[in-house]
């Protein structure tokens, strides 16, 4: 944490009737950034969020913006500017008007107003929509004016409520990449909140998963899924597989876990003593599934026992472009697997109560000990 | 919505909320406890001194209770009030009796429909209530369209036999002209209420009974009566309360049978000139609607929250 | 003819039975002001001699000029208290007294008449008094600003409601929206609030200028001399019998709402209808192209 990040925030806690709804939160952001704040509902992100913008006084602790410490400043005089989940657009307002709002409030010329919006116009690709009112816009349509306006006044900080909330599946893949892409361009530093995580991974430089008002984990978004470090995060993003296990051999080099039907050979080392119980985590799409048990000897597999296990289908679900198939292993426990249909008809299709064996390279789990 | 705590922002808050509250303290509050002081004064004075002095160095009362023992003794005052009770409840009633199945049967028409047949239900709300009474007043005298209708048909004995109306033919004046008065008058303040909440009703809801196994009729009675009781209280609210103290009503259709409360009110204020009494009576209708009313809040408040 | 249909036919009669209930009185008062006889109620022919007699009847011109301008200053104020009460009750839910304040809001709705008036004027006379005895002269004088007060006491416990009825619907995230760009209290009230409960206001409006204009008790209650009100005058009348006049003026009054409320849902409806199109365009649009 250096001592000039853009944003700091220390020792954030809110409380709602002696509850902490935010309890004890620290974290640096660095200019240009984008910031995401995953959890599921209650955990405390959209109160974190309200308070940044203003809407909500800390019980406790600071929130610093590029040097002023924004304690005690209404909303209105925060350099930090956001965009609702409702977009809250002003129905009585035509869409350039939205958009200068803000500016006017500023007591911007008017010249340099429309100078401004038609650029922010052009910046969200709505250009020849200004007069229009925001019940003739399309929901898509309404999400570009709403952020169009939240960067007219190019604040230091924006502020995303689940931006993509409101817009069904088809539209949302699309946006994602588009809006990533215009805050990017910006440069403009950004904090988000979302319970999606596909939203949180594509956007987000970083991520702090939360829950219960506290952050969990923070990092890049591929540190967050290949890495978690517990078994919350690792559950909460996505697909995982646990299993319960006590190290038996440990070594600078690789270790050994024991998880009874499954025997991993991990090809690193962990900071921990032997006969420890640790958890397991291995994501579906690491484990191939096949017919016939994975070959010895070849390259970094290690020999059996190690890495692999026998079992039968007992279900499958099939995606088009992958399968996800529940694996019945001898003890009773389903391993997941998962499977990208890489060749059209593939001639070894495995179906309901075949047999199969799921093997995976060394480097696929992880070790929790949390 | 907290905000900062800066000194102009509670500065608004303390001016939206204090305006309105004091106006109320003052126009609203006040005035009821002037009534109860002066209702145990004997002049129509509305200073404190008369009841409370200091008479050798203790605080004395000056009370005088004999206006309320005169109302609970007197005879024609409780009766006064019983038959007020009584004329506001059959009043209710009867709006209920009518204007459920009218609202029902309005929030069931087409969509596009109901904004005019809610027009029609306004328009004579909107047009003075005393002139439509006033046109009552010529309907039912002798001759009138609507009396002549009710001798037609002979149901003019019916009410007689029923003791609505002293005679055959003597449709003014009666029992039976000042409860069709009010529930005429009132009748669209039970509708409105009704409606709002029948109309706002999801029709799935009967769908997934009738789906279960009901008829339309036992649908009806425990899925949308149950629903509706919202409105049912609002309404019934609205028309009861301020029945007991009507006032133009009884005056302009109700005769020497049809004593209610709000006359007695004001005959003792403007014919007697007895303030003391009329205060006193205006306390004990005060006492005799306070329930309802405060019911009638509990209501306002509890659908605030529900639509919040 | 099956349970379906008799249900509908059951409706509809009911329906007819309940709206010519409601208008059989309206229609007689418009039917004989145009009676040609002195007792209302044998027709005796048409004629317009009853509206011509109005242009002369001093007494009901007068009260009808008083009370249009207590009804105009009536429902101005009313809008005021009504709007600060409503804000005060949506958007500040829980403060010192509330429940207090929520009940006389809720009150004058439904308390009889004769208890507003007798105590709001039996309050004003001792204020009266006891100015007179502290400063010489009595303040307030019994008239136009008493029967203001009265009216305006009732009219604000209505236009709370209406207001208070649009607010509720109003996504706060509106406000926030407003306040996060840069707007002050004070403005986000004017910019963002205000043009959005306009229509609660206007009707807030219309609904206390009417209830003003038809008060009865109250006006009697904390008149004084010279300021009669028209229903004032019309009630007079009533009480001594039936009197063609009052006709005349019941048909002008109906004409005018009639008139007033066609209108008004008119240009409702056409609001809608226009919204419905831009809908329907913007969704054309959509389907033609990319978003």
């Amino acid at each position: 944490m250096s001592a000039e990040a853009f944003l700091q925030i220390r020792h954030l806690v809110k409380e709602f009737e002696g509850h902490p709804a935010v309890d004890n939160v620290s974290i640096d952001i660095a200019k240009g950034e984008v910031f995401a704040l995953l959890g599921s509902s209650g955990c405390g992100k959209t109160t974190l969020l309200r308070m940044l913008a203003g809407f909500e006084t800390p019980t406790s602790g600071s929130v610093v913006l590029d040097g002023r410490n924004l304690a005690g400043l209404p909303p209105y005089e925060r350099p930090m500017n956001m965009m609702f989940q409702s977009y809250a657009l002003f129905p009585h307002l035509t869409v350039a008007d939205n958009i200068a709002f803000g500016l006017r409030r500023d007591g911007m010329p008017a010249a340099e107003i429309g100078v401004r919006v038609e650029a922010m116009l052009k910046l969200v690709q709505l250009g020849g929509y200004a007069k229009r009112k925001p019940h003739q816009l399309s929901g898509g349509q309404q999400q570009r004016v709403a952020l169009a306006r939240s960067l007219a006044k190019k604040p230091q900080l924006l502020l995303l409520d689940e931006p993509l909330g409101a817009l069904d599946r088809k539209l949302r893949e699309e946006t994602q990449i588009e809006l990533a892409n215009i805050v990017h361009d910006v440069g403009v530093t950004c904090v988000m909140v979302t319970h999606d995580q596909e939203e949180a991974m594509t956007m987000a430089s970083r991520i702090a998963v939360m829950s219960a008002g506290r952050f969990l984990q923070v990092g890049a978004p591929a540190e967050i899924y290949e890495t978690p470090s517990s078994r919350f995060v690792a559950d909460f993003i996505g697909n995982v597989n646990l299993m319960e296990g006590s190290v038996v051999e440990d070594e600078a080099g690789h270790v050994v876990v024991d998880c009874g039907d499954c025997k991993h050979w991990i090809g690193h080392g962990i900071t921990g003593t032997l006969g420890m119980k640790v958890t397991v985590a291995l994501r579906p799409e690491k484990i191939r599934i096949g017919r016939e048990p994975p070959a010895d000897g070849s390259g970094a597999a290690p020999p059996a026992p190690f890495n692999r296990v026998r079992g039968k289908v007992k279900d499958l679900a099939y995606f088009g472009s992958f399968t996800v198939y529940h694996l019945l292993l001898a003890g009773g426990r389903v391993l997941k697997v998962s499977q990208s249909n890489s060749e059209r008809g593939g001639g070894t299709a495995l179906t309901w109560n075949d047999e199969a064996w799921a093997s995976w390279a060394p480097l696929s789990p992880v070790v929790l000990t949390q | 919505m907290k905000r900062p705590a800066g000194l102009a922002w509670l500065r608004g808050r303390s001016a939206v909320i204090g305006v309105p509250y004091a106006w109320l303290l003052v126009f609203f509050l006040l005035p009821f406890l002037v009534v109860a002081k002066i209702s145990v004064s004997e002049m129509e004075t509305t200073t404190i001194s008369d009841i409370v002095t200091w008479k050798d160095g203790a605080i004395a009362f000056n009370v005088k209770f004999g206006n309320y023992l005169l109302l609970l003794s007197d005879d024609l005052y409780f009766k006064t009030y019983v038959s007020s009770l009584k004329y506001a409840a059959v009043t209710t009633l009867l709006c209920l009796v009518i204007g459920y199945p009218f609202a029902y049967f309005m929030a069931r028409t087409r969509r596009t429909v109901q904004p005019a047949l809610l027009m029609l239900v306004m328009l004579p709300f909107w047009t003075s209530f005393l002139l439509r009474v006033y046109a009552w007043k010529a309907l039912l005298t002798e001759h009138g369209l609507i009396a002549d209708a009710i001798e037609a048909v002979g149901f003019d004995r019916l009410l007689a036999a029923a003791g609505l109306i002293p005679g055959p033919g003597q449709l003014m004046n009666t029992p039976f002209s000042l409860v069709l008065g009010m529930t005429y008058t009132y009748l669209p303040f039970m509708i409105l209420p009704l409606y709002s909440n029948l109309a706002k009703m999801d029709l799935r809801l009967l769908e997934a009974a009738s789906d279960l196994g009901a008829t339309a009729w036992t649908a009806f009675w425990t899925v949308t009566v149950p629903l509706s009781r919202a409105g049912i209280i609002a309404g019934t609210m609205l028309v009861f309360i301020p029945c007991v103290g009507e006032y133009v009503i009884p005056e302009l259709l109700g005769g020497p049978q049809t004593q209610m409360i709000g006359r007695t009110l004001w005959d003792e204020f403007f014919s007697n000139n007895d303030w003391p009494m009329a205060c006193s009576v205006a306390v004990a209708m005060i006492l005799l609607v306070i329930v309802p009313i405060a019911v009638f809040s509990r209501y306002q408040a509890e659908a605030t929250e529900r639509a919040t | 003819m099956n349970a379906a249909a008799w249900n509908r036919a059951f409706a509809r009669a009911w329906l007819v039975l309940g709206y010519a209930f409601l208008y059989v009185p309206i229609v007689a008062l418009v039917v004989y002001s145009f009676n040609d006889s002195p007792v209302a109620n044998l027709w005796r022919g048409f004629t317009l001699k009853w509206y011509v007699a109005l242009a002369s009847d001093q007494e009901l011109l007068a009260g009808l000029a008083l009370s249009l301008q207590v009804a105009l200053s009536t429902a101005c104020a009313a809008i005021v208290l009504g709007t600060l009460a409503a804000f005060a009750m949506t958007r500040y839910r829980r403060f010192f007294g509330s429940t207090l304040f929520a009940g006389m809001i809720a009150a004058p709705l439904v308390m009889p008449e004769v208890i507003i008036g007798l105590s709001l004027l039996l309050m004003l006379v001792s204020l009266q008094r006891a100015t007179e005895a502290a400063f010489g002269f009595g303040f307030p004088e019994r008239g136009m600003l008493t029967i203001w007060l009265g009216h305006l006491l009732l009219g604000m416990a209505y236009a709370t409601v209406v207001v208070r009825a649009r607010l509720q619907t109003l996504n706060p995230q509106l406000e926030e929206a407003a306040m996060d760009l840069g707007a002050r209290p004070w403005q986000v009230f004017w910019l963002v609030t205000l043009p959005m409960i306009g229509q609660a206001l206007l009707s807030a409006f219309l609904l206390t200028f009417t209830l003003s204009l038809d008060d009865v008790v109250l006006s009697a209650f904390l008149s004084g001399p010279g300021a009669t009100t028209m229903p004032l005058v019309i009630f007079s009348r009533a009480r001594l019998g039936l009197n063609p006049s009052v006709n005349a003026v019941a048909t002008i009054i109906i004409a005018i709402v009639a008139v007033g409320v066609v209108v008004a849902s008119f240009i409702m409806a056409r609001g809608e209808r226009r919204r419905a199109e831009d809908i329907a365009a913007a969704n054309r649009a959509l389907t033609e192209s990319t978003p």
